[in-house]
């Protein structure tokens, strides 16, 4: 309720500020607008801005940071409560505390006596109903004395939140009315208006930056409580990825780093060289009118989503496969006995790669001066002489780049792998056996019903962190290189 | 030693070896292009041919008394009262309608009533309730209403189920196959459209043949809407800054090194982002789109901001120095001059990185937007936003966990959809392009 109100009290004081601003200014001004230092529209806004922006802010920091005030206090009622012991777990207690609270919240309380006897014990006839009327289950398990913190942090909520509009809505009632009342026609109105713009688009860039630091150290936070509950030489050093829930996991990101990288091998053994000839094609050989079809076509095959492809290997190209290598198969050999194998994931993973590879190179290709060639003919050489010995040297770090882009592609790719690769960790050679990667086991620790506590479910993040790291350090080089060489010639 | 006779009329040896291998190297060339556009084919052939039969589904029309001492005992018409018969009490009814075909039309089958009526979807009964819970008029009378049938029968008659392959199923026997041929030839079992499949919900894994994907379509929906609404003014807002205003320093430096390299990071990053700060930190809820719209937000940003960087630098400095020359602030010079001007650019960029946005699974699944999740469309924008919902990829990849091949089907359907999506927005991309771009 109280939000809406001061939703409603907020958009028709902004209204107004805009309106008394500007009409105040051109009333000062009326006989002489000479005098007025910017248009007329930059007092409003400039109004509109101070009143509206700092409520923002101060909104958006209540609304993130309150919560842990809150979370704070119900643990100090649980603990002032004298009805737990020692050893139990608080945060579980806390969880269930929130859920009464939201039921309060939702069911719209308006009386005590809706909750407790006048005795102030609980009364379950009253609560069943209450919660049937928001529809939650009720359990008559519960603790009463739960009850009495959920109302109590229900009662401090609602009064501190109520507490917090009011302070809000009299603190923008007081700038608009000092605005109003001290604005003048020498204001400065333009330049603090663009001033603030700039700080606004300052802080949209910075969001970049934001989002780095909150992949960083949320990732970092977690690994650090996992390297508190396992091993870290288990996880950087160990030979078995093995999680169980016996308190026992062997967890360790060698196999699955193994697995990553012959995936990501096996499908760079696809698409380098498929898309690598077909740059060369594009940019040396096509005709403008093939090039006109065919590079699109290329394209679409970069704008279909992994999840199309991961289908694809999952229950059309596995099963191709197993029909030749499996049990019974076209070739008598028992080679395969999953669909799901490197070969599979590895071979669609190929087929999404061969675009990222050829247009990246047919940029580059393109980008090696005509002179070269020239000179190239002018020697006598053929032209697939001159793209092998002069042309490809030339491009040489530019695809070296692409084709790092396209492995730092292949390693972060989930969906081909989590529906084609398996979820077998271990050495092998063998690309017709299944295995597993860095990715699919970042899915399967995290989309179960683990608790965020156990070393199962951190271990994620670790692999997380790691995912990140290997494949920061191949976007930087490869950026690096293509960047260094596209500067080479312009 | 014997000298060739050579003229230079004759191609050498030389000459003929290097004429051979420039022809070679061609045809690699070639063969690649060829090997790139059959895969395209191949995976667009696959897509449409195990995909289209998902959008038939087959139905049987079968005559159903509603009995009014079964459904409304007290005659008295009241919702409430009815609504206490519960599925069970309509099974019976369902069941008695499979009585009266066989003697009507004198079908030979060895099936009892209650196994032949095991050919309807397991959802026949709550279909039939529902219908009469929306007009309570129909009660006491014989209506002809039309069922699921379950996907067995519907996979027999789409060819995907064979005699061979239920030998030892315990889901469908031969006899109920033999009965639903003679359905077939009688017109009371048919294929056809199912809207159902673009507009419903997903349903339970032992009913695929009610599966749809209406409700993860909506979930893409307000998630989209998500990404547009965060991303669009922060992206140019970022844009803004870095291209027209920023000064060149180390922090300029590193903002551009950050954002090229945002958009390499492996989208599943994002996700564990997203599951550590969102959910696990804020405590926002799991499943929600808002959620997932802010995750998907922060991997379409690098794209955003890179497009329209580009689209705000092709933009001739003339047109600036005009601006600012007939005395507008630089501010003015962005915002009534330049910003218009690379519209179009700016648009197509985004169009592009919503394409992508909606394409995307991996950092979804991480968020909790998997599972037999939503029901029900939700209703209105606040329940859109904010009740759990699937998103369309992540059906798709629900639907191909579930291993039964009805449900593939449904996946390769539902990929169908999504495709028809992303060639929509990106011929709009395209075409916003030819159009409206500027060449200076």
């Amino acid at each position: 309720m109280a939000g809406t109100t001061l939703l409603l009290v907020s958009v028709v004081l902004l209204v107004v500020v805009v309106f008394a601003s500007s009409y105040r200014v051109s009333y000062l001004v009326v006989d002489n607008y000479k005098n007025l230092n910017s248009r007329l529209h930059y007092y409003g806004m400039f109004g509109l801005l101070c009143t509206g922006l700092p409520v923002l802010i101060i909104y958006l920091l209540w609304w993130l940071l309150i919560p842990f005030y809150f979370e704070a206090s119900i643990i100090n009622n649980l603990v002032n409560s004298l009805e737990i012991s020692p050893d139990e777990n608080i945060s579980l207690l806390v969880g269930q505390v929130e859920t009464i609270r939201d039921t309060f919240l939702s069911a719209d309380l308006s009386k005590k006596s809706e909750v407790f006897n006048q005795n102030g014990t609980i009364d379950y006839e009253v609560m069943t109903s209450l919660y049937g009327s928001v529809n939650q289950p009720f359990d008559p398990e519960t603790r009463p004395f739960l009850f009495q913190v959920g109302y109590d942090l229900w009662l401090l909520e609602n009064s501190a939140n109520d507490t917090f509009h009011l302070v809000l809505i009299i603190m923008m009632l007081g700038i608009v009315l000092l605005y109003i009342f001290k604005v003048n026609p020498r204001f400065r109105a333009r330049y603090y208006v663009e001033s603030v713009v700039l700080g606004i688009l300052i802080a949209a860039a910075g969001i970049a930056i934001i989002t780095t630091l909150g992949i960083v150290v949320s990732m970092l936070f977690e690994t650090f409580r996992f390297f508190e509950l396992h091993e870290w030489k288990d996880f950087f050093f160990g030979y078995t990825w093995a999680p169980n829930f016996h308190g026992d996991s062997e967890m360790s990101i060698l196999p699955l780093l193994f697995g990553t990288f012959y995936i990501s091998i096996f499908s760079l053994f696809i698409a380098v060289p498929v898309g690598l000839f077909s740059a060369i094609y594009l940019a040396e050989y096509a005709s403008s009118y093939t090039r006109s079809i065919a590079k699109p076509m290329l394209e679409v095959l970069a704008g279909i989503p992994t999840i199309v492809y991961g289908l694809f290997a999952l229950i059309t190209f596995g099963p191709f496969l197993r029909d030749f290598f499996g049990h019974g198969g076209t070739f008598g050999v028992n080679w395969m006995s999953d669909a799901r194998s490197v070969a599979t994931a590895g071979t669609v993973m190929g087929m999404m790669l061969i675009p990222f590879v050829s247009s990246l190179s047919d940029d580059i290709i393109n980008a090696v001066p005509q002179s070269l060639r020239d000179g190239s003919y002018g020697l006598g050489a053929t032209q697939s002489e001159t793209i092998r010995l002069v042309i490809l040297p030339a491009a040489l770090p530019g695809i070296v780049g692409a084709i790092l882009l396209a492995a730092s592609r292949a390693i972060g790719e989930t969906m081909i792998v989590v529906l084609g690769a398996g979820a077998i960790a271990k050495f092998s050679g063998n690309p017709l056996e299944a295995m597993t990667t860095i990715t699919t086991r970042i899915v399967s620790q995290l989309t179960g019903d683990g608790d965020f506590n156990s070393p199962e479910t951190l271990v994620a993040f670790a692999l997380g962190l790691s995912l990140f790291l290997i494949t920061l350090v191949l976007n930087v080089i490869a950026l690096y290189v293509v960047r260094r060489y596209r500067e080479q010639y312009d | 030693m014997k000298i060739k006779k050579t003229s230079l009329s004759l191609t050498s040896d030389l000459s003929q070896k290097r004429n051979a291998a420039e022809k070679r190297f061609r045809l690699y060339g070639l063969i690649a292009i060829s090997i790139g556009i059959l895969m395209l084919i191949i995976l667009v052939a696959t897509i449409l041919s195990k995909g289209l039969t998902a959008f038939q589904q087959t139905f049987i029309t079968l005559d159903v008394e509603l009995i009014e001492a079964k459904l409304d005992k007290k005659g008295s018409r009241d919702l409430v009262d009815i609504k206490k018969v519960t599925t069970f009490g309509y099974a019976p009814l369902v069941k008695k309608s499979f009585e009266v075909l066989i003697s009507k039309e004198k079908l030979v089958t060895d099936l009892s009533s209650k196994d032949a009526s095991k050919i309807l979807s397991k959802s026949a009964a709550s279909d039939l309730r529902n219908f009469v819970l929306n007009d309570l008029n129909v009660i006491g009378q014989t209506v002809s209403f039309e069922f699921l049938t379950n996907s067995w029968i519907d996979g027999y008659l789409k060819g995907r189920v064979t005699r061979e392959t239920i030998q030892n199923s315990k889901n469908v026997s031969p006899e109920q196959l033999d009965f639903a041929d003679q359905l077939v030839e009688l017109g009371i079992i048919k294929k056809k459209f199912n809207l159902g499949f673009i507009l419903g919900s997903d349903a339970s894994d032992m009913r695929p043949e009610a599966a749809g994907f209406g409700v993860s379509m909506v979930g893409s929906f307000y998630m989209m809407l998500v990404v547009l609404v965060l991303s669009l003014p922060i992206g140019v807002a970022a844009s803004i800054y870095l291209e027209e205003f920023a000064p060149r320093n180390w922090i300029t430096d590193v903002i551009e090194v950050n954002i090229s390299n945002l958009a390499a990071v492996p989208s599943i990053v994002f996700g564990i982002l997203g599951l550590a700060v969102f959910i696990n930190f804020m405590h926002l809820p799991q499943s929600a789109p808002f959620v997932g719209g802010m995750v998907l937000t922060l991997m379409t940003l690098p794209t955003i901001i890179i497009s329209t960087r580009a689209s705000l630098k092709s933009v001739p400095p003339s047109i600036r120095d005009a601006a600012l020359g007939i005395g507008a602030s630089k501010m003015q010079t962005v915002f009534h001059h330049v910003l218009p001007l690379a519209a179009p650019g700016i648009l197509t960029g985004t169009i592009i990185g919503l394409a992508q946005a909606l394409g995307e699974t991996a950092p979804l699944l991480l968020i909790g937007m998997i599972g037999y999740i939503a029901t029900n469309m939700p209703n209105g924008v606040i329940e859109g936003l904010a009740s759990p919902n699937s998103a369309m990829p992540a059906q798709i990849y629900e639907w191909a966990k579930r291993s039964d091949p009805a449900f593939y089907e449904r996946a390769w359907g539902g990929i169908i959809i999504l495709l028809v999506f992303l060639i929509t927005m990106n011929t709009v991309a395209v075409i916003l392009r030819r159009r409206f771009e500027r060449r200076w």
